[in-house]
């Protein structure tokens, strides 16, 4: 591509954590779900896993909080090309939901949904080792409604569309089944380093 | 593979559970257009108000769009710096090979500072796009739009396709600005415009936000099949916005909702 006459761009110091085509939105935390935010109180919350796994589980909001706490202090990535650094979310591995309602051998794709009716795709090795979360904490307060509370996932790993807000559950499937963005032309996966942005990237 | 009696049949025929709100996208997405790096030159800059300016390209492989859709759009610098940012798109789909995209002055904005301090006809850009189906309007239900702000640019895209196309379904817009100076699209507004102003207001309309009353009136006077909701603006305006139309009665799976930080 050309060169942009005249332009140079914010200043800028080398941030070898910034993924190509996104840019530091330092305090800005932008809002960008396609729904009505719910007004959903922690004791209507729940948390399912289901599909292909051994035993079909559901946590309320106690019993998810009795289990082994876990944080994430990272960064993340949004496919609108904002990151946001040394963010901290506290909650629950996913680890440890997947282990209580062991997946099945044939279990390769994941769906999760929302209480709200969001869905997004991804492959089960995204949402284990260490790498997914429940969270309900940002920053050492509750998650805010508006970015995803009571308890969202996070997967920080990919763009931030795969972290349902209002996370209701996962549902482990035998194979790839795209959710409500992937449907609407974005990619199945959303590595923001390989800028997996839109099908066809 | 665990021998668990819990393992049902059905669940190894499991599915994904079907996204509840407001889909299907209205459309289907071409993929190698969203994919695709295209050049657009800029031919003509009209300022709207005094911090919003539309900027008119000529993109002459542009696949066409719906009116809500968006497009993302790349400036680099020298030493290969790319700023990429999402711009909705202003102008309807029957304006042959050209886009036109409306953008505020951003205090401290690195592309929109670019596009009103430096950019002039003649200047070449990269986009893709079109973008997403799920804020789209083919022009095939009843619409009630609500935008604040630059969060009007792509509900005008529904506006002028609805006038273009001389297109009977019903069509309503509310749009909230915080002056009469700065109402993007002033002069372009029909029967079909209910505006509000925030700040400040021409003699004899009152001064206010969106209000409940606005939203019932506009609900009442709707269709008998209702309206799709398209609501567009900051968060804040989205969240107010979107919160009266389901206190009014609006179904949550009629609103969809763009938001901009």
């Amino acid at each position: 591509m050309n060169v942009t006459r005249g332009f140079a761009g914010r200043p800028r110091v080398r941030n070898d954590g910034l993924p190509p085509g996104q840019y530091d939105a330092r305090d800005d935390w932008p809002v960008l779900s396609a729904e009505v935010t719910p007004e959903l109180a922690t004791s209507q919350w729940t948390f399912t896993v289901d599909g292909l796994v051994a035993e079909k589980r559901t946590w309320n909001w106690d019993e998810a909080h009795a289990l082994p706490p876990s944080a994430y202090e990272g960064d993340i990535h949004c496919v609108t090309s904002w990151s946001k650094f040394g963010v901290r979310f506290a909650g629950v591995s996913l680890d440890t939901f997947l282990d209580l309602a062991r997946p099945t051998a044939e279990a390769t794709h994941a769906v999760a949904y929302s209480h709200t009716g969001y869905t997004t795709n991804l492959p089960l090795a995204d949402l284990t080792g260490g790498r997914a979360w429940i969270v309900w904490e940002y920053g050492d307060r509750p998650l805010p409604a508006e970015h995803g509370g009571p308890a969202r996932l996070i997967v920080p790993h990919l763009y931030f569309w795969k972290s349902a807000k209002w996370i209701a559950g996962i549902r482990l499937l035998d194979h790839d089944e795209p959710g409500f963005w992937e449907q609407n032309g974005y990619h199945h996966r959303g590595n923001p380093w390989e800028e997996q942005r839109y099908s066809g990237d | 593979m665990s021998s668990t009696t819990s393992m049902s049949s059905a669940a190894s025929v499991a599915s994904a559970p079907a996204t509840r709100f407001a889909v299907p996208g209205r459309i289907a997405v071409s993929n190698r257009a969203a994919a695709t790096w295209q050049c657009a030159t800029l031919t003509e800059i009209r300022r709207e108000t005094p911090h919003a300016s539309t900027f008119r390209f000529a993109v002459p492989a542009w696949a066409g769009h719906l009116p809500g859709q968006h497009l993302m759009l790349r400036l680099r610098a020298e030493d290969g710096y790319v700023a990429q940012r999402h711009y909705s798109i202003a102008s309807p789909p029957d304006d042959d090979g050209h886009v036109e995209l409306t953008l505020d002055h951003v205090d401290g904005g690195e592309v929109s500072g670019w596009f009103h301090t430096v950019a002039k006809p003649g200047d070449e850009v990269e986009l893709r796009g079109p973008l997403s189906g799920f804020f789209a309007w083919p022009g095939d239900r009843p619409a009630l739009l609500i935008g604040a702000g630059s969060g009007v640019v792509p509900l005008m895209s529904m506006v002028r396709h609805h006038r273009a196309r001389n297109l009977t379904v019903p069509l309503r817009l509310l749009v909230s600005a915080r002056a009469p100076e700065e109402l993007i699209y002033a002069s372009e507004y029909g029967a079909e415009t209910t505006p509000v102003f925030t700040r400040s207001a021409p003699e004899g309309v009152a001064v206010g936000r969106v209000a409940a009353a606005h939203v019932a009136r506009l609900l009442a006077d709707g269709p008998d099949s209702g309206w799709e909701a398209y609501v567009c603006g900051s968060n804040g305006f989205a969240e107010h916005a979107s919160r009266l139309l389901v206190d009014a009665g609006q179904p949550v799976d009629r609103i969809r909702i763009e938001r901009f930080g």
